[in-house]
């Protein structure tokens, strides 16, 4: 069938310093379908969405709307143009009802009638899309369902034909994103064409026509719905890599350092981030975390930390309850936090480089004249100690707080991504002390979006999807699709493995 | 077109010297109009009035410098200015924004007129009395921003417009006090309470010029700059202060540590005011304070909430509040130009700082920053 | 009438008279933090307002040309605080009680060459028909044209927030300025001309005190009214009806004052004095939850402790 394509990206790459975030990608939409973009953290979906709603520009390539140019966009032309995204971050007044949001910012005059009309409007294209919501009903009164769907609304209001949606189901329950599904299907047969950024399989299946599978940031293939299925696509998105390191024994299996049971945590959206989850650390063990970002790896760090609220469920470390929100009592027992947004969380940028390395101390470093060693041994490239953290390169940040966290003798050291950002060299120095720990005793759970990292240093993986742990496996590359499936959403043997 | 206007990435090499001269500049250049202007309106010729008010400036500036009377004078003034901006840094520096410096004096003031007056009024010893009612003027302090340290711990309450709000309740409940229970009897209807005794007043030294309480707010610049860099309260309030969620990281409570910062900024204000009465006034009555709670706030904030800093700004204000009632005197220059000064330094030099870090750039139609 | 009913009237009728430079103040302050940008400049603003105004009735006798040029300084102070709040960014908390002692401090000085003269005056003009309607005329229809104008802003303001395209826009600026950004509201240039506006208008209540309530100029005319209409902003939740019932309110507390030592009741001047600002505590405390506040359409970037940037 020969249909023009409703948008046409062509050999489209974009490079940040250091990465090819989109390597010559080729992808079309067709009016009436739902086309898939599916791919593990960094596979480059979000830049190339970007790049399509005109927040980046591409490095090379070129875009195509009808067959025509629309020359160089930005977000207030692309939804000119027609083209609509829904993010994870709703841009609602909190105050206004539902009708209001959606004509704000309109240019006619307002008046009764007018806001009548699009309240109609409201209602019927609620009815006919499955997206019902009350048109006068306040904002701040919706729950988080509802306020996706007044996003969504707002874009088919302004005739948008090309919607993209990213990860839309990470804040809904089941039976809402079933709902959403419902009337994506509803939307496309109007003749729009959607994106579906998701990296669960089940409602990729369950919704797409086509499935575009992104790994490193180009396109591995695009197949038909016909076509695919579990197996392929796992198997085209996680791939097939060499192996660079051997792996190193299990050490042997000791007491429970860290005992998770039940625990239930909640996002800032007040939803459940951490469902009925339970898992246990041993001393001298490394317990990887696999996972999709997003799927509440942020939340349970800063509930096992402390930085927030447990709702139910306890945490307990060489037998001590820890107490829900209590840093103070986590940092005394010795329990080291590696986070994931290291500069805006765990430094004090206008500090010194000495301050910031005994940030969690009760008292300000000593001032003997000795510089401190773990500049030696991390290799902080820093002209003085005394330097305010703020003028430090990105790495070299890193590389403190990596250095405080891990220095200090901990009995149990969480790490969310603890490499990220790190040159090779340190990279292989965090992995060596991480291994030393171990050795030491010390219970780590290892939280990485990277696959790598997790074989080359665990001693067990654990994957979490959605708030629960779905399965675990050995650090072996031969289960590498099984993780695959369960990081994706598909059941896996639960329960311990061999 | 759009103007744009674009963060600089360095300032050039003399900025921290050059731009602060410039906004000074400015600021006096504006004065002297503004100045020639109010002369101008007494029927003056134009040749006249900038001469004078040439003059007028120059007189104030050089208040401290320009004879004993002046330089004693301004130490005088120098001291409430500088222990409230002291109190006031301290709080700022985590964010906690007091603007109750002055009703916090005034129940300092009141605390230790209370204790001189009432409750201790036969203690004799200077040594036991003075220390007694600075603890007093503390503890009034304190007592003033418990209320709004309370609100910003429990609920989330935003302190500036409480702190703000119970300035007023104080000056009422000051002028109730001092109209009322606290009347002099032998004051010949005057609003304010009878003198302190002897042992409740400051010796003075340097020919009665200078009160010893003088030695305070030097006391305090000093503690407080010992106690930020090497205490662990110093250490913790710094943490909090640039970055509260690498605090909460470091098991820190940020709230606990806002209110606690309220409570001493109080005390020292409150201390303050009790040291304006026991090296001043002697008794306390209405208005003893010309808004040196206001003012305060503007120092502590062109001292870049720096002790020693403050300690050099609350003497230039304090010559010029000197400088101002001299002035007043002989040269029938109102006192509202010391005020009209203050803002215009403040504003000269706040927007002189920003502006120094902004480039004004066209944006071309069409141009969208490329987040490269 | 018996003697409480001409009590309540009189002290009502008072209420309103006393109430409308708190009025401006507060109507003019709502436009202003409703946009998102706080306001603590208020006393320097009604000051400049009063000695404007009294000054060009004084040269010129024309009370329109005194009134708008009273506006006109208010706006002149409102841009100073627009540039250093909205273009600069400086601390709104500073630069608005820098405005405060800037506008005390200039007319401090160069008021004094009006002290003690008198100019043209509002006189109270009793509404032809209106006025004579037995209790409501006495309350509401016997005052001068400056109060029937501040009472004629309620419903006009009232109506411009919440009907117009025009106040969608500054609410929507002042609680979600993200939104309002991402729908093609120009956020800075809002708030920059809601801030010189708004200003504009609380200028007028501070020549109200020096054109209408009297006729004259002293030093620190507005005896603090400028801190007690801050106090009314949020008291009122920055809505103008509710506006209005707390500027009658907190203005007829000092006139209940005055009228109930006339009729012998003890009350305790300095106790009334403190009650706007006790109330106001009391108002915080209650709104200051997350609730409420997204309830009541707070401007988000008043009285939320969180550090934005607009606060540093």
């Amino acid at each position: 069938m020969a249909r023009k394509p409703l948008l046409e990206m062509e050999n489209i790459s974009r490079v940040f310093p250091g990465i090819r975030a989109n390597d010559g990608i080729c992808l079309q939409l067709f009016s009436g379908e739902v086309l898939a973009l599916l791919g593990e953290n960094g596979a480059g979906k979000t830049t190339l969405m970007n790049i399509l709603f005109g927040m980046y520009q591409p490095s090379s390539g070129s875009i195509r709307l009808r067959g025509k140019s629309p020359g160089r966009l930005s977000p207030t032309k692309a939804l000119q143009m027609g083209i609509g995204m829904v993010q994870q971050h709703f841009s609602l007044v909190p105050s206004f009802s539902v009708a209001e949001n959606i004509t704000l910012g309109w240019k006619t005059r307002s008046n009764r009638e007018m806001l009548r009309g699009v309240e109609r409007k409201i209602q019927q294209l609620g009815a006919h899309f499955g997206l019902p919501v009350d048109p006068r009903a306040k904002v701040w009164t919706l729950s988080v369902g509802e306020k996706q769907r007044v996003e969504i609304l707002k874009l088919l209001f302004t005739g948008a034909q090309i919607l993209v949606l990213d990860e839309p189901t990470a804040v809904l329950t089941p039976g809402e994103s079933q709902q959403l599904l419902a009337a994506i299907r509803k939307m496309v047969r109007q003749g729009s064409g959607v994106i579906f950024i998701s990296h669960k399989l089940e409602e990729v299946l369950s919704i797409s026509d086509r499935i575009v599978v992104l790994r490193h940031g180009k396109v591995v293939g695009t197949v038909d719905r016909s076509e695919a299925d579990e197996t392929t696509l796992v198997k085209m998105m996680m791939g097939h890599e060499p192996e660079p390191l051997a792996l190193l024994p299990s050490p042997p299996r000791g007491l429970p350092r860290l005992e998770v049971k039940g625990l239930q945590v909640k996002n800032d959206r007040g939803h459940l981030a951490i469902r009925n989850l339970s898992l246990e650390v041993q001393r001298g063990e490394i317990l990887g975390l696999a996972g999709v970002s997003g799927n509440g790896q942020r939340e349970l760090a800063q509930a096992l930390y402390g930085l927030r609220r447990v709702v139910s469920g306890s945490i307990s470390l060489d037998g001590i309850s820890l107490e829900s929100g209590n840093v103070h009592q986590r940092i005394l027992h010795r329990f080291s936090y590696i986070p994931a947004d290291r500069k805006g969380v765990a430094s004090c940028p206008n500090l010194s480089v000495r301050e910031n390395l005994s940030l969690k101390k009760r008292l300000p470093p000593v001032r003997n004249g000795k510089q401190n060693p773990l500049i030696r041994t991390f290799s902080i490239q820093v002209a003085s100690e005394k330097m305010p953290v703020r003028l430090l390169s990105g790495g070299n940040l890193q590389k403190v707080i990596v250095a405080r966290e891990l220095s200090a003798k901990p009995t149990f050291i969480l790490a969310d991504n603890p490499t990220w950002g790190l040159d090779i060299q340190t990279t292989g120095l965090v992995s060596r002390i991480l291994r030393e720990e171990a050795k030491r005793g010390t219970a780590i759970l290892l939280i990485s979006s990277d696959l790598e990292e997790l074989f080359r240093l665990s001693d067990r993986i654990a994957v979490l999807f959605e708030g629960s742990i779905m399965g675990y496996a050995p650090p072996d590359r031969t289960y590498r699709e099984k993780i695959g499936r369960m990081m994706a959403g598909i059941q896996g043997e639960s329960g311990e493995d061999a | 077109m759009k103007l744009q206007l674009e963060k600089r990435l360095r300032l050039p090499r003399f900025a921290w010297f050059t731009v602060p001269l410039y906004s000074l500049a400015f600021a006096f250049g504006v004065m002297f109009f503004v100045l020639a202007f109010f002369y101008l309106g007494q029927e003056q010729a134009a040749g006249t009035a900038f001469s004078r008010s040439g003059f007028a400036l120059v007189s104030l500036l050089s208040t401290p410098f320009s004879s004993w009377f002046g330089f004693f004078g301004s130490l005088t003034h120098m001291v409430p200015l500088a222990l409230v901006a002291l109190g006031l840094s301290v709080a700022y520096r985590v964010k906690a924004w007091n603007i109750g410096g002055e009703g916090q004096m005034y129940l300092g003031a009141m605390a230790a007129t209370w204790g001189a007056l009432f409750l201790f009024p036969g203690v004799s010893r200077p040594w036991v009395m003075l220390p007694l009612l600075c603890a007093m003027g503390l503890a009034g302090g304190a007592f003033w921003a418990l209320l709004p340290a309370l609100m910003k711990a429990f609920l989330r309450t935003d302190e500036i417009v409480v702190t703000l709000m119970l300035n007023y309740v104080a000056l009422f409940w000051a002028d109730f006090l001092v109209n009322g229970p606290w009347k002099n009897p032998a004051g010949f209807g005057f609003p304010g309470t009878a003198s302190f005794g002897v042992s409740a007043r400051f010796p003075t030294v340097f020919g009665g010029q200078l009160h010893t309480g003088f030695f305070l707010p030097l006391l305090v610049a000093v503690l407080l700059l010992l106690l930020q860099q090497k205490s662990a309260w110093g250490f913790r309030s710094r943490i909090v202060g640039d970055n509260p969620l690498a605090a909460r990281y470091a098991g820190i409570s940020v709230r606990r540590t806002g209110a606690m910062a309220l409570l001493a900024s109080g005390a020292l204000s409150g201390l303050a005011g009790a040291v304006q009465m026991m090296g001043v006034q002697h008794s306390f009555q209405q208005g003893f304070s010309s808004g040196y709670g206001y003012t305060a706030i503007i120092v502590a904030w062109l001292a870049r909430l720096n002790p020693l800093g403050i300690l050099l700004v609350s003497f230039l204000f304090g010559g010029m509040q000197m400088g101002n009632s001299s002035l007043q005197m002989f040269h029938g220059v109102p006192s509202a130009l010391t005020p009209t000064l203050q803002a215009l330094l403040l504003f000269s030099l706040l927007g002189g700082e920003s502006l120094s870090r902004f480039r004004i750039r066209w944006k071309k139609p069409g141009e969208v920053a490329d987040h490269g | 009438m018996g003697e409480t009913g001409v009590f309540l009237v009189s002290v009502l009728g008072a209420a309103i008279q006393s109430g409308t430079p708190l009025l401006f103040a507060v109507l003019g302050t709502i436009l202003v933090e409703r946009s998102g940008v706080m306001n603590l400049g208020l006393e320097g603003l009604m000051l400049v307002g009063a000695l404007a105004g009294f000054a060009a009735a004084s040269v010129t006798s024309n009370l329109l040309l005194a009134i708008l040029f009273a506006m006109m300084a208010g706006a002149l102070l409102g841009l100073l605080h627009a540039l250093f709040c909205v273009v600069l960014r400086i601390n709104q908390v500073v630069s608005g009680l820098a405005i405060t002692l800037l506008g005390s401090g200039i007319t401090g000085l160069w008021g004094t060459r009006f002290a003690g003269t008198t100019a043209a005056r509002f006189v109270p003009v009793k509404l032809p028909l209106l006025g004579d309607i037995p209790v409501l005329g006495q309350i509401f229809f016997g005052h001068d044209v400056l109060v029937y104008v501040a009472l004629g802003l309620v419903p006009l303001l009232w109506f411009f927030l919440y009907r117009t395209r025009f106040g969608m826009n500054l609410r929507a600026v002042g609680e979600e300025p993200r939104a309002a950004d991402s729908r093609g509201i120009d956020v800075y240039r809002v708030r920059f001309l809601y801030t010189i506006g708004g200003s504009a208008i609380t200028a007028l209540g501070g020549a109200y005190l020096s054109l209408a309530a009297n006729s004259l100029w002293m030093d620190n005319l507005t005896a603090g009214r400028g801190w007690i209409a801050i106090a009314l902003a949020l008291f009122a939740g920055w809505d103008p009806v509710k506006a209005l019932l707390g500027a009658t309110l907190f203005g007829g507390i000092s006139a209940l004052g005055f009228h109930l030592q006339a009729f012998g009741v003890p009350v305790s001047p300095y106790l009334l004095k403190m009650l706007p600002y006790l109330l106001t505590i009391g108002v915080l405390a209650l709104t200051s939850s997350e609730r409420s506040r997204r309830k009541l359409g707070t401007p988000s970037s008043l009285g939320i402790p969180y550090s934005r940037e607009e606060r540093m």
